[in-house]
């Protein structure tokens, strides 16, 4: 039945969801993960080729408000909860290589 | 007064609005009874004493000055840690937001609190809303009411807890796939999923953003009424709430629908389910039957629950649920980065990347790192189509089913989940089973439909036993009046457990 998520696989997944992952995890994570995505694998018993997706449960349109200026947060309210802060921005460890 | 606790919201505001009792006393007698039993139910991540009492001698001095209390003026509720609050932290029980603060209060917290009522605190959840027994909680576990070695459900299993342990008049939760119904049902009170759109999700921290929705947990239905009119209603800051009247759910609550027809989806009937509840559900049938109604079969094919020659349990709906709301939290997730709020490693990091993924790989627990992961797997380059794209046809098909079962019935009588509560630590080992709690409840919020669970009598072993009704989109008038109508008819009303009464 089905197919098992591997640890490279689970590697690359930690890769793409930004989650640091250890050698255990990664090992815990392709056990659990394979044996949820066999589950997922349940709907391949199932003919939807004449089906549309539906990704919204009611019927949804796009909803433009007036171009009327409002009150937001100030900067202050906006950077309160900011681990690291300098002045009005919010600091990060360098983003691009030395090189 | 003596017997505050034992009063409805309704009949706590009707009785602080007559003035014969007061908010403050009121408000006194909750945190007495938080005080008492937190020890041994842990429902709550904080409790804001302070701020709750002066928001009650403020609706003291407002009767005092003749003015109107609103129709919650003085009734101490308490909300989910999902739903933000300028007042006290906003944690969703994650380690990853032990300390966030929340520039603004969620459109229905608000509401609440324009309609006089007292916010007593915030309560426990599983991580992020993900689990079904409060377990996945980052900071405690939060215990039954009726049975301290059992879970209260989940993830709404504080707002739950609290309600039916008296330690608030009412409290507000959110319903992703079961999460305000299932815990309702394990702790004997009344919990209801609005119609999707029906209520503002603007400051609840989103989940599943296509499936979320925030409702009322309570200890009768005419309490829920009351608190889903209050909160229901278009927010410009929602573009996904509906700009449409919210009619006064009290208004025709008492008198009995005529010519009810219910309808019993005959897959949620299968050797999957527990006896007791199955003779539960066939007894609240017969009390409906009796009241006039017609009870009739109907059929739910793309919910079915299969069960194996081992007990295993799978369903299409449980499948299509988890690949669509493991795919909307792995983007709406995304936003905790440790560098906006939450957590951040106090390890030294090379660079952004490692900066994301080592404050991530600390700030959430266990379950919440398999949806991401999961999410973003069905998401991925060369499996979208297989997984997400599939679920999504999924979807469709399942509501389809609903809405071939409503041209033949107005409301769908069904159980909340498969068990009565059960023990902690029971399920916790193997995350596939803990999902296979909902496989009665997420089909709802697929389909975007409103549900309502209520209690519908006990267990050999003294655990309440919940049964749903669920009705078309924006039916939630007719689904009150059809709970009411077996409130009433049933012995259950006035329904709590012996710690509230103690």
């Amino acid at each position: 039945m089905g197919k098992t998520i591997d640890n490279d696989q689970v590697r690359r997944i930690g890769v793409l969801s930004r989650i640091e992952l250890s050698d255990q995890q990664v090992q815990t994570f392709a056990r659990q993960l394979g044996r949820i995505v066999e589950y997922f694998d349940k709907l391949n018993e199932l003919d939807t080729d004449n089906v549309e997706p539906m990704a919204h449960a009611l019927e949804t349109h796009n909803v433009l408000a007036d171009d009327v200026p409002s009150e937001s947060l100030t900067p202050d309210q906006g950077l309160a909860n900011a681990p690291s802060r300098d002045g009005d921005f919010f600091r990060v460890p360098k983003v691009l290589g030395d090189s | 007064m003596s017997g505050i606790a034992e009063l409805s919201a309704i009949d706590l505001a009707a009785a602080i609005a007559a003035g014969q009792v007061g908010a403050v006393e009121a408000t006194q007698t909750y945190l007495d009874a938080i005080e008492k039993r937190e020890p041994r139910i842990d429902a709550f991540n904080e409790v804001l004493a302070e701020r709750a009492m002066d928001t009650a001698r403020s609706i003291d001095t407002r009767r005092q000055n003749a003015r109107p209390l609103g129709p919650l003026g003085g009734v101490p509720v308490a909300v989910k840690d999902n739903l933000c609050t300028t007042d006290g932290k906003t944690t969703c029980s994650s380690r990853i937001l032990a300390d966030f603060q929340a520039p603004y209060t969620a459109t229905a917290v608000q509401k609440l609190e324009d309609a006089g009522a007292v916010i007593l605190g915030k309560t426990n959840l599983d991580e992020f809303a993900m689990g079904s027994s409060t377990e996945n909680s980052g900071f405690k576990v939060t215990r039954n009411p009726w049975d301290t070695d059992r879970v209260p459900g989940g993830s709404s299993g504080g707002s739950a807890a609290c309600v039916a342990a008296g330690e608030a008049a009412a409290a507000l939760g959110s319903d992703t796939g079961g999460s305000i119904r299932q815990p309702a049902a394990f702790c004997g009170v009344v919990g209801f999923k609005p119609t999707y759109g029906r209520v503002s999700r603007l400051g609840l921290v989103a989940y599943g953003s296509s499936l979320d929705q925030i409702g009322p947990l309570t200890v009768d239905v005419p309490d829920a009424a009351l608190l889903t009119g209050v909160i229901a209603g278009h927010d410009p800051g929602d573009s996904t709430s509906v700009a449409k009247d919210v009619p006064d759910y009290l208004g025709q609550l008492e008198t009995p629908i005529e010519n009810l027809r219910i309808g019993l989806p005959v897959e949620f009937y299968s050797n999957a389910l527990e006896a007791e509840i199955n003779a539960a559900i066939h007894k609240a049938a017969d009390i409906y039957k009796a009241a006039g109604a017609t009870i009739l079969d109907v059929s739910l094919p793309h919910s079915r629950i299969d069960c194996d020659a081992h007990g295993n349990l799978s369903s299409y709906a449980v499948a299509c649920y988890y690949i669509v709301a493991m795919a909307e939290a792995s983007s709406n997730l995304a936003r905790y980065d440790g560098v906006h709020y939450g957590h951040r490693t106090a390890e030294k990091v090379d660079d952004i990347i490692d900066l994301y993924s080592r404050s991530r790989a600390e700030g959430f627990g266990q379950e919440v790192k398999r949806r991401i992961m999961l999410g973003t797997y069905t998401l991925s380059s060369g499996y979208y189509d297989a997984y997400y794209n599939k679920a999504l046809k999924v979807r469709r098909l399942i509501k389809n089913d609903f809405d071939k079962a409503f041209e033949q019935c107005d409301v769908l009588l069904c159980p909340v989940g498969p068990t009565t509560a059960f023990k902690i630590g029971e399920k916790t080992d193997d995350p596939l089973t803990m999902y296979l709690a909902d496989i009665y409840t997420i089909s709802v919020n697929l389909a975007g439909l409103p549900a309502l669970a209520l209690p519908a009598g006990l267990s050999e072993s003294n655990l309440p036993i919940g049964m749903q009704l669920i009705g078309p989109v924006f039916s939630e008038d007719r689904i009150l009046r059809a709970a009411r109508m077996y409130e009433k008819a049933s012995d259950i009303t006035r329904f709590r457990s012996e710690m509230a009464r103690a």
